[in-house]
């Protein structure tokens, strides 16, 4: 494993062929991906590109208005189509049709949500009815013939005034639209912390609801076998054991007939974690019709039903000494829930929220209330980052706003506050326990890339040219591959956050690894193969992944929350492990040596001290399928399988760093730089890496400057197609420059931390403290995400415009 | 009332019937069985149903099938000849410039024919000619770095060829 720092400007890092690299360097190195060929030529297939015979087509009816009761659905006009094969309603099912909630907390309110709508509508995109046709275009034309009538009701769209005594109620039955109040941390602690301390600083942010926006909308095929029961699924899915297993309640079919299948998948982003009524409604629709039915979501639907993200309202208040000690840290948050609690959400604004708010600081006291409110939008869970971007936006903005507050240099401020790398791991008052972390070291790194040094008296020189430059600091933490499953179980999810790995020799040699997890873009085919073959000592191009497919894999839990590598990888890294140590055995037998005697190094065994006493791996494996001469107490094949649980989540950090230029007469933002300095353990390769760590930062970039969801009173998505809500083009984000530290992760053999989420979660305080920091000279302390022209401008004029 | 056509797609000519209102996208993907062109977004804004048609970079997702009837169309599929890569899909491996794939075959069309007009240029302007092509995954740095080197081996490869290269280097 390479352990090297890298530096890379806007080419990055360089890649290899594989064939160009030796075995013994394959973990680490920067090699092409294998996904890549099959992508670039048009043969990859995406669950739209599946062709069953006899295949019919599912659309469905969503509700036109946010808040309603249905006085009644017609759909005899629909029935009357010709190629019309079949409409149906809530009224038609008789499964149980309720969509489960995984998470729960102790003062949750679970709530119905039935996959259709029954006599009230709860959010726009909510389901009424589907149509199953011929063709894609008659099931269309087909719902649009379907008349509901509906007796309209007040809407409410955001948390704090869904909090209201007099707000339109989303579950009449609840009589609130409290769907929980939590806490963590201790209250008495973090007063007594106030009441000592200097200062107090205090901010209320927003952070914006977001559309994740995967590229591919959502997609399912079903696939339904009368004669056996058997019923498959292809999907758009980054979980499909998951899926099957919450699918087998929801549709009332015995699991074990029930297969589910991610073909390649375009993107997720969290968004295709989730249990969707679409899914189980297209598996219905194949049973009726006992024929193929394919579900392709146009963009619309995905608008007005795929879960949102973040959606917090916040005040929060430090507590900071005249030295510049953080003593406390005070937070109260309103968290948007959406109409329904989806798969994980309760999860997303509580434990992946306020167990974060340490950020990279020792701060001796915190407090957190969150409530999640229940919201005429639509369900919102995990979308890339689920929580830790709102915790980190929060700790971030308000360490810089009590630097300003009591004149110190915000990069000193974070630096007083560090923990000592020799202080890990490091137990936060938010029950956290950080694995290992070196934050110095990655802050140094970045402010060296941005010139930090000399920045201010730049920034003085251009002020006095009227121009306005400034700099936005974010050291981040994330936790990922959430575990041990006993704690997640504590912590109410209703799952283990194990994953699993296969391995598995062929009697020629070659070798077959699967994984529980499910890669949707992560090049996991690549990097899981660079794994097994460090750790089998065989040829790459040896080595083939299979993930996505529950008939495939033993189990898993899927691709979220940064967790392949880790769990993923170190569960194919302890079936390697088990996989050498049978062979060693055998190896041992046909080379007539005690096992202790054998060693194994680059894929061949040997008897220490006689080298030339040696055996290859892959001959060893054909002797195991042979077993014509094996031990006695060793089963023939040479496989095996692990469910690796860790010990603990693992802790990536780093500094990013803004800087940019703002015209405060149009309010345009520019970047001048953006340094992006990350630790996230071991890389198993290096490009792959830089290429989440881009791809985060530009949606991170996206969310500071250009994204929201937003709605009208009525509930009414406005941003509802790809003109109205902002998806950043190329020239919207700027060249990065990509660095990297390693502090490898003691809780798993790979010493991976993971980096799906590290940009997303990363990037967007960077930006909003460099603006902030820019408009100084003008009184600007704040200005709400996305920091549009009009909102930038309005600020730069002390935000009535008038000036 | 269908409407019987004829479309030439990657040299290969198709008969076949179409409603009035079917759009390219859906009859190269459902009728013909071209899926490497992809549907993201129905309104010619995130630009991962592009195609060639006559050459010029088209968004098959806004275009009626009965209006490309006589005009040679490709897609993705035809990019690569021989079973060789085309130098901006060997590109784009090399520089990662793709993670999910689903906008890479609009992404890699429009930058074809953008390498046609221009085949030197800027990272200004590439980021320019992608206005139309949105990726999620990426970051889009990666893949202004794939057309970059994608335009360095096609000029190589062009004057190779004995062909003279507009701006080359």
């Amino acid at each position: 494993m390479a352990t090297e720092e890298r530096r890379s400007g806007p080419d990055g890092v360089e890649t290899v062929d594989a064939d160009d690299v030796d075995a013994a360097d394959i973990l680490g190195s920067a090699i092409e991906r294998r996904e890549d060929p099959s992508l670039l030529t048009g043969d990859a297939e995406y669950t739209d590109d599946i062709q069953l015979p006899d295949s019919a087509h599912a659309a469905i009816l969503r509700s036109q208005y946010a808040h309603a009761r249905i006085e009644g659905i017609d759909t005899s006009e629909a029935e009357a189509m010709d190629d019309v094969v079949d409409v149906f309603t809530a009224e038609d099912i008789d499964v149980p049709g309720n969509l489960p909630t995984a998470w729960d907390l102790d003062t949750l309110r679970t709530v119905d949500h039935p996959v259709l709508a029954e006599d009230r509508i709860r959010y726009q995109g909510d389901a009424l009815a589907v149509v199953v046709a011929e063709e894609r275009y008659q099931a269309h034309d087909a719902v649009d013939r379907i008349d509901v009538d509906y007796d309209r009701l007040e809407a409410v769209t955001d948390p704090e005034t869904a909090l209201d005594d007099d707000a339109p109620v989303v579950h009449e039955e609840e009589g609130t639209n409290t769907a929980f109040d939590w806490e963590i941390g201790d209250a008495d602690e973090t007063d007594a912390a106030f009441a000592e301390a200097d200062h107090a600083v205090g901010i209320d942010v927003t952070n914006q609801l977001l559309i994740p926006n995967a590229m591919e909308p959502r997609a399912a095929i079903a696939d339904y076998d009368d004669s056996d029961d058997e019923l498959t699924l292809h999907m758009t899915t980054q979980n499909p054991h998951v899926h099957r297993l919450l699918l087998s309640g929801v549709i009332d079919h015995p699991e074990h007939k029930l297969r589910v299948r991610a073909p390649d998948v375009g993107g997720g982003f969290g968004s295709k974690i989730h249990h969707y009524a679409d899914e189980a409604l297209v598996a219905l629709a194949a049973k009726r019709a006992e024929r193929p039915v394919k579900w392709q979501a146009t963009r619309t639907e995905t608008y007005l039903t795929d879960a949102q993200g973040r959606g917090h309202e916040t005040h929060a208040e430090l507590a900071v000494d005249d030295d510049g000690t953080i003593r406390g840290l005070r937070v109260d948050t309103a968290a948007n829930m959406g109409a329904y609690l989806s798969t994980f959400a309760p999860a997303v604004p509580t434990y992946l929220y306020g167990t974060l708010l340490s950020g990279q600081y020792d701060i001796p006291a915190i407090h957190c209330e969150v409530s999640g409110v229940f919201t005429n939008v639509p369900p919102v869970d995990a979308y890339r980052g689920a929580g830790r971007p709102e915790a980190s936006f929060v700790v971030e903005r308000i360490v810089k706003e009590a630097a300003d507050a009591i004149g110190m240099d915000p990069t000193e401020l974070r630096r007083h506050n560090f923990p000592d790398p020799d202080e890990f791991p490091h137990a936060t008052p938010v029950a956290m326990e950080y694995d290992s972390g070196d934050y110095d070291k990655t802050l140094d790194r970045a402010l060296d890339l941005v010139d930090y040094d000399e920045f201010r008296e730049r920034q003085e020189r251009a002020r006095e040219e009227g121009r306005y430059i400034g700099v936005g600091l974010s050291c981040y933490i994330e936790a990922c591959g959430l575990a041990p499953s006993e704690l997640v179980g504590e912590l109410g999810a209703g799952a283990g956050l194990w994953e699993s790995g296969l391995v598995r020799f062929t009697p020629s040699g070659t070798v077959k690894a699967a994984v529980g997890t499910s890669g949707h873009g992560q090049g996991h085919d690549t990097t899981y193969a660079q794994v097994v073959a460090n750790e089998l000592g065989v040829d790459y191009d040896d080595v083939d992944v299979d993930e996505g497919d529950t008939d495939a894999l033993p189990q898993g839990m899927g691709t979220y929350g940064s967790r392949s590598a880790a769990v993923g990888g170190s569960a194919l890294v302890q079936s390697a492990r088990k996989v050498v140590d049978k062979a060693r055995k055998i190896a041992a037998h046909q080379l007539e040596a005690d096992p202790i005697d054998v060693e194994f190094e680059d894929g061949e065994f040997y008897v220490a001290g006689a080298p030339d006493r040696s055996m290859g791996v892959q001959d060893v494996a054909l002797e195991a399928y042979l077993a014509h001469d094996i031990p006695d107490d060793i089963e023939p094949g040479l496989e095996a399988t692990t469910f690796f649980d860790p010990d603990n989540f693992v802790f990536p950090f780093g500094t990013h760093v803004a800087v940019v230029e703002v015209d405060p007469d149009t309010g345009e933002i520019e970047f001048e730089d953006y340094v992006a300095v990350d630790d996230v353990g071991n890389q198993i390769n290096p490009k792959i890496v830089e290429g989440q760590i881009h791809g985060g930062v530009a949606q991170g970039v996206g969310q500071a400057l250009y994204e929201g969801a937003e709605y009208d009173e009525n509930g009414q998505l406005v941003t509802g197609s790809m003109q109205d809500y902002t998806v950043p083009k190329a020239e919207h984000i700027p060249d990065m420059e990509t660095d990297s530290t390693t502090t490898p992760s003691p809780v798993n053999p790979l010493g991976v931390k993971g980096v799906g989420e590290a940009g997303t979660i990363a990037a967007p305080q960077a930006v909003v403290n460099a603006v902030v920091d820019a408009l100084e000279p003008f009184g600007v302390e704040d200005i709400d995400m996305p920091l549009t022209n009009e909102r930038v401008w309005r600020a730069a004029h002390g935000n009535g415009g008038d000036s | 009332m269908e409407r019987d056509i004829t479309l030439t797609v990657n040299g290969t000519e198709h008969e076949l019937s179409v409603e009035p209102r079917t759009l390219l996208i859906h009859a190269l993907r459902d009728e013909m069985g071209y899926t490497g062109p992809n549907v993201g977004c129905e309104s010619s804004t995130c630009g991962t149903c592009t195609v060639h048609v006559d050459g010029k970079a088209v968004k098959a997702c806004t275009e009626l099938a009965v209006r490309a009837e006589g005009s040679e169309i490709t897609t993705i599929e035809a990019l690569n000849e021989d079973g060789e890569l085309h130098p901006l899909q060997e590109s784009f491996q090399e520089e990662h410039g793709l993670q999910c794939g689903y906008c890479t075959p609009g992404m890699v069309m429009t930058a074809a024919e953008f390498l046609e007009e221009e085949p030197d240029p800027d990272r200004e302007e590439i980021r320019e000619a992608l206005e139309g092509n949105l990726c999620r995954c990426t970051g889009y740095q990666n893949i202004v770095n794939a057309v970059e080197t994608g335009a360095e081996k096609m000029r190589t490869e062009t004057a190779a060829d004995g062909g003279t290269v507009e701006g080359g280097d």
